[in-house]
């Protein structure tokens, strides 16, 4: 580099850029803390589905789930799993139905023995999470 | 080695290198039970095996940069390390507390440790990256205050460089985000909009100050190049990684509820990022270019250059190739992120870390500058086996994805996930054979230190005119 642009300029680039865009992205989160009312789903949020919340983290689904897209991608995407699955019923008989030894040489979810309470809390919260505004992510049902 | 209190950096390189073995190994199970759906089931479900392999990379990662500061501060500060008790004192802590949260992945199920360790008092836990119980999260905001007070004590009562500011800064900034993992709200999209406050923050942002400063102190030392020019290059590229990656973080805000213009600023803000990974490999290239010695050292100025071209590859191209909205929309949450998440932990932080392993390890282990020729040759083996399959490991990850992504997402007739995933199956196979390679790799690595540790110092060679213009 040019011996004009000195490393004093340089250091001010450096914190004048961090600072300024630091403070845009303060700005921007404010304006997203605005705007979350209308597409968070924040009212369906129930005791229910905060109780499912905590099952979904103290279990630690997204260890091979993604949801909304993140996590592993070791099995199906979930923010959708309420619509793909047919509601309530289909998760809560998929969750229950898996064997606890797994499958012969394929993938397959163990089985958690989570009490009926549990797993409606479990539903309840996928059901939550399938009516945050996504953007129309995923492109389709499959997730 | 200039001062005595940096050899307290040897204990945190050796337990780096140590978990680097155990992060692989788990990947190699996580990598086989992607095709074997049920090996090791029900005993290391592949999420337990994805929790360790993650949490061990970033811990020895901590670890890497730890040590880097402890050997790197010293020398920068001209003077001795503040407290090299506290030092000591903080590595058995961070390891032992690492080493629990380890066993209670493995022990027991994870549950059960969120209930052993009162997760519901502050929960924290079950969220990706972050899985650590609450106590474990304490813990790392202790030893990490009780580090930048030992390391800001020794720069304030010292020498105060660009380097050891930068570093300090990128420090500081880690600790100061990581703070935001105990913020976990019930409602999911204001819970996932401050995770990446931790996530993105750290890897496209402040690491880079930390990743930008130990190469910069590393071309010092070995191009011999003047410091005024090489600090200079430093403040550019972080000042791009802040002004780019700070916004950039709105590549993560497409999907999750949050307003639609990120998808603008996103794009436009994280198309810009490989930027200052570009200038970074400009750099490293043209300094070691216009070296004015030629350090005996041949492995380290190589890991140096490898990560610049990596961290460019791995972080910017391959970041690039799924950032912007359009495409994104397609590709979040496939394979593709994986083989970018790969290479790019690779390339930009496995590698500053093995760099600066590769030059402060010789003169820990008290030789005057460098290994010797045998142990060095089977250290470039082990750059040349490692990165040469990590990119064969995103080569086929990045296969995987664009089927996928096709196969799932776009075709007029979408397939089921485990539908499309047994019809990649074979390039998680080859992935997983690439894997045994990067394993072969570290074993060469590690052997590195072991061979021709009594024979004599290698010659530095003078630098040819042309070299030296």
């Amino acid at each position: 580099m040019s011996q004009a642009f000195t490393k004093a300029m340089a250091r001010n680039i450096f914190y004048g850029g961090s600072v300024f865009f630091l403070l845009l992205l303060a700005a921007l989160t404010f304006d997203t803390h605005m705007a979350w009312p209308e597409r968070d789903n924040h009212a369906a949020i129930t005791e229910s589905v905060s109780q499912g919340k905590a099952l979904w983290e103290e279990n630690n689904c997204i260890g091979c789930h993604s949801l909304l897209g993140e996590g592993a991608y070791y099995a199906p995407e979930l923010g959708n799993a309420f619509k793909r699955l047919g509601g309530k019923d289909g998760i809560k008989g998929f969750i229950m139905s898996r064997p606890k030894d797994g499958i012969p040489g394929r993938r397959s979810m163990p089985q958690f023995n989570f009490s009926p309470e549990e797993l409606d809390a479990l539903a309840d919260f996928l059901e939550y999470v399938s009516g945050i505004n996504t953007s129309n992510w995923p492109p389709n049902i499959q997730g | 080695m200039q001062y005595q209190s940096q050899s307290v950096a040897k204990p945190y390189f050796i337990a780096a290198i140590g978990l680097f073995v155990g992060q692989i190994l788990f990947g190699l199970i996580m990598g086989l039970q992607y095709v074997i759906g049920d090996f090791m089931f029900p005993e290391i479900p592949f999420n337990v095996a994805r929790m360790v392999h993650t949490n061990l990379l970033i811990v020895w990662l901590l670890f890497g940069f730890m040590g880097a500061t402890y050997y790197l501060v010293p020398e920068e500060a001209e003077r001795e390390l503040f407290s090299p008790l506290l030092a000591h004192l903080m590595f058995w802590i961070f390891l032992i507390a690492g080493a629990l949260t380890v066993l209670g992945y493995l022990l027991v199920p994870y549950a059960t440790l969120a209930e052993l360790t009162h997760n519901e008092l502050l929960p924290t836990m079950g969220r990706e990256f972050l899985e650590q119980p609450t106590i474990t999260k304490l813990g790392i905001v202790v030893v990490a205050l009780a580090f930048l007070f030992n390391i800001g004590m020794t720069i304030l009562k010292g020498r105060k460089t660009a380097i050891s500011l930068v570093l300090l800064i990128g420090l500081l900034g880690l600790a100061v985000f990581f703070l935001f993992a105990f913020y976990n709200p019930d409602n999911l999209a204001k819970d996932k909009y401050y995770w990446w406050f931790v996530v993105h923050l750290w890897v496209e942002g402040v690491w880079e100050l930390i990743l930008g400063s130990i190469l910069a102190f590393v071309l010092i030392k070995t191009t011999g190049v003047d410091r005024e020019v090489i600090e200079k290059w430093l403040y550019v590229i972080i000042a791009m990684a802040l002004i780019t990656g700070l916004v950039g973080t709105g590549h993560h805000f497409y999907w999750i509820g949050t307003p639609e213009y990120w998808q603008w600023w996103g794009s436009i803000f994280s198309a810009l990022e490989p930027i200052p990974f570009f200038m970074m490999t400009v750099f490293a290239f043209n300094m070691v270019n216009r070296r004015r010695r030629n350090h005996p050292n041949k492995a380290a100025v190589l890991w140096a250059m490898g990560t610049a071209v990596m961290a460019f590859l791995g972080a910017g191209v391959w970041g690039f190739m799924h950032t912007l909205a359009p495409v994104n929309y397609y590709t979040h949450g496939t394979q593709i992120t994986a083989a970018h998440g790969h290479m790019a932990f690779y390339g930009a932080y496995v590698m500053i870390v093995l760099t600066m392993i590769s030059y402060a390890m010789p003169m820990l282990r008290g030789r005057e500058a460098a290994p010797s020729v045998r142990s060095q040759v089977l250290e470039m083996w082990s750059f040349w086996l490692m990165t040469v399959s990590m990119v064969f490991i995103t080569l086929f990850l990045t296969g995987a994805g664009i089927l996928q992504v096709y196969l799932q997402r776009f075709s007029d007739n979408p397939l089921p996930f485990m539908v499309a995933q047994d019809k990649v199956e074979l390039f998680y196979w080859m992935r997983e054979v690439a894997g045994v390679v990067f394993l072969i790799g570290l074993i060469v690595y590690i052997a590195s230190f072991f061979v021709g540790s009594r024979d004599p110092e290698p010659v530095a060679g003078a630098v040819e005119p042309a070299a030296a213009a």
